[in-house]
This record gives C-alpha cells, structure tokens and sequence, in this order.
C-alpha cells in the first residue's frame, strides 16, 4: 500500500499533541464561505428552538449576565492546521440549555449570514461546548466570528459555527452547510474524519 | 474518500514561485470547476505530509491539472514547485468541496475576482466555460504584484483577445507599460470592471485572507447580494499582500 514521494523528507513539525494529518501554526487562518457578517451587539440575539417548537432567546445583555468562563482549548481545522492553548471566554452550553426542556438527540447551529452545521446534542453538552465573545482576551473580530461564535473545541473547527444566532434541537439528523458539500457528518478530528465516508 | 496513486506527465513553471503539475490519475471520477484534491507526500521513512491544492483545469477526460503556489518554508509546497518531476507519483484524494464551484447548467452571468494563486480555481471555471462554449457572461478580475506574477499569461492574453470573457489585470506594485494605475482593487474598480448589483451576478473571490475580505466587505458596501458571494481565504490573516 502507499508509495514513496522520491526526494521527499518532511518537516514533522507535528507531535504527538497533534491530530493525524495536522499542522501546527501560530497564525489564526480563516476559513468561510461568504463575506464577514457585521453584526452589532445591540441587534444579536441567540435562541433556542426545540423538538416541540418552543424558542428560548437571549439578547447581548442577557448573554453577559450568565456566567462566564474562561477556558483553554487546541483547535484543528479540517484545512489541517491546528492551533494549540488557544484562550477563550464565553459561556457553556450546560449552563445556556439548563432550563431548556429537550429530549433531543441532533442540534443545528445556525449562524448569522446563512451558515449551519450540525451536532449531536452530546457533543454540546457536558463540558464540551461554548457560546464565546473574546479570543485570547481580545473581542472576538467578525473575520473570527464575532460578536460570538460556537466553540466545539473536540471537532474540527467548522462545527464551531462563526457569527453563531441560534440552535435548532431535533430528534433526527440532517446536515448543515459544508456536511452538505461534501464534509463529515461528525468530524472528529483524532479519527481524520474529514470527509463524509472517512 | 480513497487515496490514488497519479503520475506526473508534465510540469510547466507558471512564475518564479508557482508551476502547474498534470496528472494522469487512472479511474478519476471528474470534478466540477472549483472543487480540489488533498495532496499526500510519504518520505522513506513512512512519515506523510498533506495539503488541499485547488483544480486548475476543467474535466474533459484525460488529464488534471494542479497549479501549486510555493509557501516559503512551506512542508508540501516546496516539493511540488522544485523537487517532483515528469514520470513521478503523486498520491492525491478527491475531487471535494461542493460551495466554491461553477457549472455549465449555472444560470445567470459570472464575475471571478482573484488575488495571487487564488486565480487558480477561477482558471478552472474558465476553462469549464470554454469547454461547454458557454454564453454565459463571464468577468474576470485579477489582482496580481507586478507582471512577473500573472499565473496562466498565455490563457489570460488569449481570452482577452476574444469576446467570451471580459478580463481584467490590476497591479498593486508595479505595473506593465501603458497601465497607469498601480493599487489595489477598491470600490471604483469593482465600479469600472464588476457586474452591477443589479445585474445579478455570481461572484466568486478567491485569494489570501485580506484580500478576500476587502473585496467581499467592498462588494457588501457596493449593494451586491452577500448570498450571491462565493468566497474562498487561504493563508493567515494579516497584512494585506
């Protein structure tokens, strides 16, 4: 199986902190699929809609008054570059659905400009996933996603949907933008799954 | 989605920095303009490298073509600009991406607006354009240094020479003899040389990150439909090239 790429060597600048078929960077790329949505803080809101077709809705003020944390994350992008320690604020999802009556098992993040990418509800909660508004102590640029993004650090770094407006829980799957256009329905990054079929 | 293993059955330097590489893939099941294909290098030791490179030609049977811009202290693309030669393999997976692409049944007219080696998938619908002797309106605007760094010359003097597409070059260091302007594309070019808001047009703007998003935050400003914006960033974000 496999060949040998003649006079070929390498830079292995990976390690074993990496995801197969990563590299490290220090830049912070972007990767979208349209123009930047500018969105100011005093016209964002985010809602919830559940299986039952219940909304719960948060505007900017409301966000800020949750409780906020700070977390410490590596992400990988599917484009294969992988950033590691990158720092974050924002609020968990636990504490953003708490009150929200769901039994559902699928979400789809819904994004400001269009975007959508689909999760199942396991990998939002439990610790695993943030609403987030600063970048390494910074307020998170609209080229990254701001005002507010999803962080889901554990997935390659489309699902952590930029200009993020609200989630959709549903009890069947269906699949967002680029899980559409060819990508992996889930996207875990330690198992390569980069494309659908990986 | 499987590896192959392709041979090289030419190479053609493009620029100082930048060489297109034809491949002989057996079985490849085609692509629509725009998509791309992971590129894996294995050195004798099995360890493996890879990146995405974006088609440069249209499918019509036969051969595909890579146009691979070379990253200084970059891990693949040195490799695939000076060191892989005619006779080589190359492993390569895909064709992927099913946003930044154009097809012949596409309605309405089309601008392509590139910055650097973002010309590359934009070659690729002209191409696909040419092959299906489409009418559709097609624009192109190519925003390059200086003249040493026009990808494509040949391509790009012959389709400026007929009426099927209208092309353009902007120059944002220094510019051939006869073109005065030397700048970067800004809201009265995209006035001069793009379609209209009104006209309807798709735009797909390819190119490093800054560039990409000056020109869709100026088509954004200039009234164009935002979901009419097709766009695709390489490199990091910083200062404009």
């Amino acid at each position: 199986m496999g060949i040998v790429s003649p006079g070929f060597a390498g830079h292995r600048r990976g390690g074993s902190d990496l995801p197969p078929g990563q590299y490290l960077t220090r830049e912070f790329p972007v990767l979208s699929a349209g123009p930047t949505p500018h969105i100011l803080t005093e016209h964002w809101e985010f809602t919830v809609t559940t299986e039952a077709g219940e909304q719960y809705r948060w505007d900017w003020a409301g966000l800020m008054a949750l409780p906020a944390e700070e977390v410490t994350k590596d992400i990988h992008c599917v484009t294969r570059w992988s950033k590691l320690q990158t720092q974050w604020k924002g609020v968990s999802l636990d504490t953003l659905l708490a009150d929200v009556e769901t039994g559902a098992d699928f979400a789809m993040a819904h994004s400001y400009g269009g975007y959508t990418t689909n999760l199942p509800m396991d990998d939002l909660l439990d610790g695993k996933a943030w609403i987030t508004w600063e970048f390494d102590g910074e307020p998170l640029t609209p080229e990254h996603g701001g005002p507010a993004r999803l962080l889901v650090p554990h997935l390659y770094f489309w699902k952590s949907a930029k200009w993020v407006r609200g989630l959709v829980l549903s009890d069947s799957q269906e699949l967002g933008f680029w899980e559409t256009a060819g990508y992996h329905e889930y996207g875990d990054p330690w198992k390569e799954q980069r494309y659908a079929g990986d | 989605m499987k590896w192959q293993v392709g041979t090289v059955t030419d190479v053609r330097q493009e620029t100082a920095s930048a060489r297109t590489i034809v491949l002989e893939v057996p079985n490849w099941p085609g692509h629509a303009a725009g998509q791309h294909v992971d590129v894996r290098l294995t050195a004798p030791d099995g360890y493996r490298a890879s990146r995405s490179y974006s088609i440069a030609s249209a499918w019509t049977g036969g051969t595909i073509e890579l146009t691979v811009g070379e990253v200084p202290e970059g891990e693949v693309s040195p490799y695939l600009v000076e060191v892989l030669t005619v006779g080589d393999p190359l492993e390569i997976r895909g064709p992927v991406g099913g946003w930044f692409v154009w097809r012949p049944e596409f309605e309405g007219p089309v601008q392509l607006i590139g910055g650097g080696s973002g010309i590359v998938p934009l070659r690729a619908m002209l191409r696909s354009h040419a092959v299906a002797t489409s009418t559709t309106p097609f624009r192109l605007l190519y925003s390059v240094r200086r003249p040493t760094s026009v990808i494509y010359v040949e391509d790009l003097k012959e389709l400026a020479a007929s009426d099927e597409v209208d092309v353009r070059l902007v120059y944002t260091r220094e510019a051939p003899a006869g073109e005065p302007r030397v700048g970067r594309i800004d809201a009265e070019v995209l006035e001069q040389h793009a379609f209209r808001p009104e006209a309807g047009a798709t735009t797909y703007v390819c190119g490093p990150t800054p560039f990409v998003e000056t020109v869709a935050n100026l088509l954004v400003g200039a009234g164009h439909d935002p979901a009419r914006i097709r766009t695709e960033r390489f490199g990091p974000t910083g200062d404009p090239q």
